[in-house]
């Protein structure tokens, strides 16, 4: 019952031009211009991205809040980051997204803490920078082994015309030129993440980069130096990652910002090499590295055996020939791990359809990893990405493959449900809508409390969670045996 | 290399390996530039002291790991409970992202909801397109029967005003000028989500019986016999309002639960996702007005809504999220005596079923301290059930209780012996409770799951009852209300005694001379 690529885009044609039936006439052709089948050959997905969502159709996107302090600062494990406004998004986002880190929670490290605020009537009408100030200082008092502070700007801040600049400049004087970031990632900022990602890297840019000398004159370089740029070591991806690095023989000085110091941040650029994961929320800043410090960076992928030996090579090719034999090193010390996983699990796997949406890298990313399983990428699309992802995902996805941007709730339930793949990735507000309709389904932001699934040692527990997700009996039981099928 | 194909290692397990280890210690003495360790030791050992604790209580301005949420969060909770209704968040969209998670994470189940999606340009001029737009896709893709409007702190602090906004958005054609559209303005910089319930109910309420808003007369109230029950912003939803439906129709009670989301945040897996399911139908949310009297299980749910019902005649109950014998006591005989019906031979049973089980395991629990958080009315229903059971309720800590609410628990503990050296803490947090632990250390912790940092830190046993509960699957579909909930609650706390008990004998040879087998 395989369709042919051409049956394929038929069939996406039809199945869009009726699910847009269910719009007001305006919104259809709004949405009209987010779906799509890639067409082979074309430089992009053929679809627009990055633009508002359309207000009442339940989009999955999130805010730029939520990419600032929820992505990018919040693992930056000896600062102390505070949800600057009302209560609720630190409390939402209070330890949910599994950033790993090691170290004494609440005297040397605070990632999983939620610091607030916390505005009040008053503080809306008088403004919260008095307040802030005094937050500074207790924070001085009750945490004294902190490395630093960041203002996480909730939606308020910026309509209240509180000034955190001059705050954080007053008290970093104050604290004997203390790390204090003010950070303007007001949650009804740009469309969705994105923007909280540009603004939290800008914000290291002006806030770390330009506003000390060399803090860590003494740090020892070598010519095998790099920094991991966007992996939050979500289930310990960046250890799982950076344990190949130095197993080839480089020299990991930094973790941008999974399990990360503000140390670390302030040594990249002292990196011969940035390797960058997460391209959509850590490019600005590795362009910036590139523009001010002459440090090069390299994407890679580091998703399934097929795309880490490849990236890898790619990494070493900015090296000698001793890392170079190092990645051939690495390589051949995992096969055999590698043949076992494929192995094991492919027979269980092999032909099994996948729908993804997610955010950041992994709409493309993981697809490799599928594949390396004998599983095939029938649609994808991403939350908040940009032309550039588009790009880049056209090296990934075959002719023919539903695409589908900033895809609403209505919207993915009805492909799902004409195109029943065997298995869909997306995230916590997808999970049990499919799960009720019988379709097996994996977390990829949290890797369903599950992982690490970067690197070798990742690929093996990616490769099990699939096969427990899409061979769970569970599945044969949802129909009621005495219902006669419609 | 630990990895293998046969037992595949997570990361429960992965990295304990010493390739890891060696990593992680290399990367701190290297990279990141951390305190020294005897640095970090002495603080640590400092947070545990008297002098922090002092330092800790005088904080004016820091809010440190609170229990408590935001208003709409509330209001979303509230919106599902009646009967095909999307709620319609009115500002911010990253907002809406976060409340679905959130209640997903907790009842394991979709949670449907949509935001207004206002941007920079909405900051400027005001969300009103938004409104109109927002309001004719969620109309046209998802035919809901209502849709309940509630705002962001975004929307408030601009001023939206909504009841303008939606006038407007029916003339534009979003909805047809008939349909239900409730309002509630829920600022997140006033209270807590319980606040938003309340704002969000309260909200319903007006808009059924008051002329929805201008549009249509007012109801006029025409008394029967039949009861309202509001439940209050509770984790336990799905457990609680089936159980207190049945005990209602044990009684032969004839009643409306209004906000009755247990259908909602319980549905099957058998091939159809439902968006809504159950729910208090528009019907007898509009007849509710008619009820003789309306029931609250959580006074601080309710504090607006229940005044404005009041207005409407009604006599209006309201209770501290009673849990055992005396708390559901003294609501049976008020149900019984408000409806006239008796309370059956069954229910008497079940009574009596719960004092039996706690007279055979009254010797565990009799004088152990307990530490509880969460929101006030459940503080107060498990302070009143642990001083029924001979604890001692040490440290009452509530987030979002104020000054009469601190009253009433001063006031409960009055009542007993058992309360003699017991304590409210009105607006604390849980660093708060962090210092009350280390400095006046109790056995057993009560709170949600974000207790488990306490537990680590402190050493002291969590108990998870409460909202949010992430870590632990189903415990939602059991109630804690009625006898058998205080079963439930009951079982819930022997379990963890018993456990404690046999993880501190079960060394062999030294103390497991007490690991018995008979407890």
């Amino acid at each position: 019952m395989s369709l042919t690529v051409a049956e394929t885009k038929e069939r996406n044609k039809a199945l869009i031009n009726e699910v847009l039936e269910v719009y007001p006439e305006k919104t259809a052709k709004r949405r009209a211009k987010h779906l799509g089948s890639y067409e082979e050959t074309k430089p992009d997905c053929g679809v627009k991205s990055n633009v508002k969502s359309v207000p009442g159709v339940m989009t999955i996107r999130g805010c730029a809040y939520a990419g600032s302090k929820g992505v990018v600062w919040g693992p930056i494990k000896d600062m102390i980051h505070i949800s600057h406004g009302p209560v609720g998004c630190g409390q939402y986002s209070w330890a949910a997204r599994r950033n790993y880190y090691i170290g004494t929670t609440g005297v040397d490290t605070f990632v999983t803490m939620q610091f607030t605020s916390d505005f009040q009537e008053k503080d809306i009408v008088f403004g919260g920078d008095k307040k802030l100030e005094k937050i500074i200082d207790e924070i001085e008092v009750l945490f004294p082994l902190n490395h630093g502070i960041t203002v996480q700007s909730e939606c308020p801040i910026g309509l209240i015309g509180d000034d955190i600049e001059a705050v954080s400049k007053k008290k970093t004087k104050e604290y004997n030129g203390k790390t204090i970031v003010p950070v303007r990632c007001e949650g009804f900022r740009g469309v969705s993440q994105s923007l909280g990602h540009h603004i939290a890297n800008d914000s290291i840019r002006d806030w770390v980069f330009d506003k000390s000398e060399d803090k860590h004159p003494e740090f020892v370089t070598t010519p095998y130096d790099v920094a991991i740029i966007g992996d939050y070591n979500i289930g310990g991806d960046a250890w799982s990652s950076r344990i190949l690095l130095e197993e080839m023989g480089l020299r990991v000085i930094a973790q941008w910002s999974g399990d990360g110091s503000i140390a670390e941040l302030e040594n990249s650029p002292k990196a011969k090499l940035n390797v960058l994961h997460c391209y959509r929320s850590m490019n600005y800043i590795s362009r910036h590295m590139e523009e001010k410090y002459g440090v090069p960076w390299v994407e890679y992928n580091f998703f399934g055996p097929t795309k880490i030996a490849e990236s890898l090579r790619k990494i070493a090719s900015y090296f000698d020939d001793n890392i170079k034999e190092g990645a051939e090193r690495v390589i051949a010390k995992y096969q055999a791990l590698m043949d076992a996983v494929v192995a094991k699990y492919r027979p269980r796997l092999e032909g099994k359809k996948v729908m993804l949406f997610v955010g950041g890298l992994r709409p493309r990313h993981v697809i490799g990893a599928y594949e390396d399983l004998g599983m095939e990428i029938v649609g994808t699309g991403y939350e908040f990405g940009h032309n550039d992802d588009y790009q880049r995902t056209t090296h990934y996805v075959k002719d023919g493959t539903l695409i589908y941007d900033d895809v609403t709730g209505y919207e993915f339930e009805k492909f799902v449900e004409a195109i029943q793949p065997d298995l869909v990735g997306s995230g916590i507000k997808e999970k049990y809508v499919f799960q009720k309709m019988g379709v097996p389904f994996r977390q990829m932001h949290s890797w369903d409390y599950s992982g690490p699934y970067h690197g070798y040692d990742g690929f093996a527990i990616f490769a099990r969670d699939m096969d427990m997700a899409i061979n769970n009996p569970v599945w044969g039981l949802a129909r009621t045996p005495w219902k006669t099928a419609a | 290399m630990a990895q293998n194909a046969e037992k595949v290692l997570d990361h429960f397990n992965l990295f304990r390996e010493p390739e890891y280890v060696e990593m992680f210690e290399k990367k701190r003495e290297e990279f990141e530039f951390a305190e020294p360790k005897d640095k970090l030791e002495e603080a640590r050992e400092w947070t545990k002291t008297w002098d922090y604790r002092e330092k800790n209580f005088a904080r004016e301005a820091l809010t440190v790991n609170p229990a408590k949420a935001c208003q709409p969060l509330g209001a979303v909770f509230a919106a599902v409970g009646f009967e095909g209704t999307i709620p319609f968040v009115h500002g911010s969209q990253g907002c809406v992202a976060y409340y679905r998670s959130h209640l997903s994470r907790h009842f394991k189940e979709p949670s449907s909801c949509v935001s207004s999606s206002m941007t920079e340009d909405a900051a400027v001029f005001g969300g009103l397109n938004n409104m109109i737009d927002g309001l004719a896709n969620t109309y046209s893709m998802y035919k809901p029967k209502m849709i309940a409007v509630s705002t962001t702190c975004m929307a408030e602090v601009i001023g939206d005003d909504l009841n303008a906004f939606i006038k407007t958005s029916k003339e534009k054609g979003s909805v047809p000028d008939e349909y239900d559209v409730p309002f509630a303005h829920t600022p997140a910089f006033v209270g807590s989500h319980i606040t938003g319930y309340d704002n969000a109910i309260k909200g319903i309420v007006a808009h059924f019986w008051d002329g929805k808003a201008g549009t249509v007369p007012k109801l006029e109230r025409v008394p029967n016999e039949k009861i309202n029950f509001i439940g209050g912003f509770d984790g336990y939803t799905v457990g609680n309002t089936r159980e207190i439906k049945r005990i209602f129709e044990l009684m032969g009670v004839d009643y409306t639960i209004f906000c009755d989301n247990s259908d909602v945040f319980d549905t099957p897996t058998d091939g159809t996702f439902r968006m809504y399911d159950g729910g208090t139908t528009l019907e007898d949310a509009a007849n509710a007005i008619h009820a003789k009297a309306t029931f609250s299980m959580q006074e601080y749910c309710t504090e607006k809504t229940l005044p404005l019902i009041k207005e409407h005649g009604h006599e209006v109950l309201a209770y501290n999220h009673p849990i055992g014998v005396a708390g559901t006591d003294k609501f049976l005989m008020d149900i019984s005596r408000i409806t006239g019906k008796a309370i059956p031979a069954s229910l008497e049973k079940e009574r009596g079923r719960l004092v039996d089980a706690i007279a055979d395991s009254n010797a565990h629990i009799h004088g152990q301290k307990f530490a509880i958080y969460g929101d006030p009315d459940l503080c107060l229903g498990l302070a009143g059930f642990l001083l029924e059971l001979g604890a001692e309720p040490t440290h009452i800590l509530a987030t979002n209780g104020g000054k009469a609410w601190k009253a009433k628990v001063e006031a409960l503990l009055e009542t007993s012996p058992f309360g003699k050296n017991c304590h409210a803490y009105a607006g604390n947090d849980l660093w708060h409770m962090r210092s009350l632990l280390f400095t006046e250390p109790v056995d057993f912790l009560i709170g949600n799951t974000y207790g488990k940092y306490l537990e680590r830190d402190t050493g002291t046993p969590l108990i998870r009852i409460g909202f949010p509960v992430f870590d632990r699957h189903h415990h939602h579909r059991y109630p804690v209300w009625g006898y058998q909930g205080g079963m439930n609650v009951l079982v819930t706390i022997l379990d963890k005694i018993f456990d404690e008990i046999d993880k501190n004998t079960i060394v062999p040879a030294k103390t497991d001379y007490s690991y018995d087998i008979i407890r």
